[in-house]
């Protein structure tokens, strides 16, 4: 009796018989854990001796399932290979049953992967699914503005207390990160910069430059970014499961326009707090700069200050604020669209995640080199 | 004895351009009726729900409900529409950020002008009606599947609608949850006369619920039996309904 490697639980006997066959005696279960070693060992024993004819004996086998019969089954068609016999003794009536309806090699049905469409195939579905994302995405648009309009017409319809929980989750509760991030930014701007400023004893412009650049460029970027992240992603994500969960459908069969009341109060509340905190980002980079200025750079606070306010003018600020606007205008909608697009399950939602942060951050930065084009040919 | 006929469905087909799931399917229901749809798993039974609420538009074909056609009218005739109905979604749908009361209070609130005050007792009135006192406060997390079901009927019928429209109200629920909403269900209809549209394929609740019923085929894409469900199903001339009625399969399994 041999054991097969690792399964104490099923033993083997070979014995040759008179006419040159195989008689083979298994003990013990035939199941899962056996099956493969069986299908290999049986399987290299007859490739290697080539029998006329295989006997194989289950009377002393105490557990048997389909993966017994699957092992019976791969054994019929290595003999039917090679022209061979088997014949299977003190088996149940079902297994014979089984062995004999299961069909051979040329009936068997095989479980293919399913293969990838075409290239061109793939190219087409994807164009379509393009074209139905562009219409959807005009219809949003829309549906926004006709919910904005409504809104105007009638201020009651504006859900005003969700404005404010989302005024405070975007705005309130973004000020410490936004704060810290800026502060950081205008620290390592006012550090790299003042290596270079020192050369030519200009360390006084260290301020213009902090101050500039976050007021113009850096703080509304800055800040948009870190709405996106925070903000946009949980908007897609709550929208997103709202709509798995059929709260989206109910919403509108109890009559609400699910865009007036899921997206209207979010976009409103992003349009209000991301300027504020883009102004709180410009001046906590302003003040990461000062600490540079005046610990490293031996300027005093009050030349540095005044400085910074003397390179600004209000519409280097109120520009800055404008593009915050309309960043956050961007963000917003992208994310409230991405959630109301989610089908599906949780997989579904966590794309639409995703691709609400890329497609505002992309959105961000599209439209940044809009601005700046149109400023440059403007002024 | 003729009733009114509070919805009718013409000729209605479904689908997607390639893919037509009914074919041409019309039917009727009447006033303070219980009209089960029923049908096998996949055989589009949801598919009929969301275009009988409009959240789904057909291929072509009229749906009219009390006299107005939900794809033709205007946004006021729409509107007006579902003011006239509830639904009770599979997955009750409750709002997860509200509470019971505010979520049964949500229509109510978008619908009349009653002061805060008497809404309030109101919504307490409804989550009574459903067994759910002293649930006002809690989020739809924090209680059963079946109370959910039950929160999410109370908001259905916040307004008191016409016509209830229910997707599988006994699914994922123990025994006693289904027969509760059963019992829910008959209750209402007898005590409001409401009319009540309810998708199922749960077998139990049919015969002690349902008025009328039918049933619908995934292969002829379209209605095979209207009627009785007692009737249908020990006399049905079809042999499938009678075997869906009775719950047998096809063949005898082989026996070796």
């Amino acid at each position: 009796m041999e054991s097969l490697k690792g399964t104490e639980s099923c033993q083997y006997e070979v014995t040759k018989g008179d006419d040159g066959g195989i008689m083979l005696r298994i003990q013990g279960r035939m199941d899962s854990s056996s099956a493969s070693q069986m299908i290999e060992v049986f399987g290299s024993l007859l490739n290697d001796r080539r029998p006329p004819s295989l006997t194989v004996d289950l009377e002393k086998v105490t557990y048997f399932d389909d993966f017994g019969t699957l092992v019976l089954v791969e054994l019929r068609d290595i003999m039917n290979k090679a022209k061979g016999r088997l014949d299977v003794i003190n088996a149940r009536e079902d297994v014979l049953f089984v062995l004999d309806s299961e069909s051979p090699e040329d009936k068997t049905v095989s479980i293919a992967i399913e293969q990838p469409p075409g290239m061109f195939i793939r190219f087409g579905e994807a164009i379509i699914q393009y074209a139905a994302d562009i219409k959807y995405l005009v219809s949003f648009i829309g549906s926004v503005i006709l919910s904005f309009v409504h809104v105007c017409f009638y201020p009651k319809a504006l859900r005003m207390n969700d404005t404010v929980i989302y005024m405070q989750k975007a705005g309130v509760d973004a000020i410490p990160i936004v704060g810290l991030i800026s502060f950081l930014l205008g620290l390592i701007m006012a550090f790299m910069s003042s290596a270079q400023l020192q050369q030519f004893g200009a360390n006084i412009y260290v301020a213009s430059l902090v101050a500039l650049a976050m007021t113009r460029e850096l703080g509304p970027i800055m800040t948009a970014v870190i709405v996106a992240g925070r903000t946009g992603s949980s908007f897609a994500a709550e929208i997103g499961t709202m709509k798995i969960a059929e709260e989206v459908d109910a919403l509108f069969t109890m009559g609400f326009d699910p865009t007036q009341y899921l997206a209207v109060p979010r976009i409103l509340a992003c349009i209000i707090v991301v300027p504020i905190l883009t102004l709180f980002s410009d001046l906590f980079a302003m003040l990461g700069a000062l600490l540079v200025g005046v610990f490293m750079l031996d300027l005093t606070a009050n030349a540095f200050i005044t400085q910074t306010i003397r390179s600004l003018t209000l519409f280097d600020v109120f520009f800055g604020i404008f593009k915050s606007g309309i960043f956050a205008v961007l963000i917003s909608w992208i994310a409230c669209l991405r959630g109301f697009r989610v089908t599906g399950g949780a997989a579904s939602v966590g794309q639409a995640t995703t691709s609400a942060v890329v497609s505002s951050i992309f959105l961000i930065i599209a439209s940044d080199t809009i601005f700046a084009i149109v400023i440059r040919y403007c002024t | 004895m003729e009733k009114q006929k509070i919805i009718q469905v013409k000729d209605l087909v479904t689908g997607y351009e390639a893919d037509i799931i009914f074919d041409k399917i019309s039917f009727d229901v009447c006033e303070g009726e219980v009209f089960i749809v029923l049908g096998g798993s996949g055989c589009g039974k949801s598919t009929l729900l969301k275009h009988l609420i409009g959240l789904m538009k057909p291929l072509s074909g009229q749906i009219i409900i009390d006299g107005d056609d939900i794809f033709d009218c205007d946004e006021a005739g729409f509107r007006n529409v579902l003011r006239k109905t509830g639904v009770l979604y599979q997955s009750a749908a409750l709002f997860g950020s509200m509470t019971l009361a505010e979520n049964v209070a949500l229509p109510i609130k978008e619908y009349t002008d009653l002061p805060q005050k008497s809404i309030d007792t109101l919504v307490r009135m409804k989550l009574k009606l459903v067994n759910l006192e002293g649930y006002e406060d809690h989020l739809p997390s924090q209680i059963s599947g079946g109370m959910k079901k039950r929160a999410g009927l109370a908001r259905a019928m916040a307004l008191n609608p016409k016509i209830l429209f229910f997707d599988e109200p006994s699914a994922g629920l123990d025994p006693v949850s289904s027969v509760e909403i059963d019992n829910l269900i008959t209750n209402l209809n007898k005590s409001l006369g409401t009319t009540m549209v309810i998708v199922t394929h749960e077998l139990e609740s049919i015969f002690t619920v349902a008025h009328r019923i039918i049933i619908l085929d995934k292969a002829s894409k379209g209605i095979i039996a209207e009627g009785d469900p007692k009737h249908l199903r020990d006399h049905s001339r079809n042999s499938f309904v009678r075997q869906f009625l009775n719950r047998q399969t096809e063949d005898k399994i082989c026996e070796p």
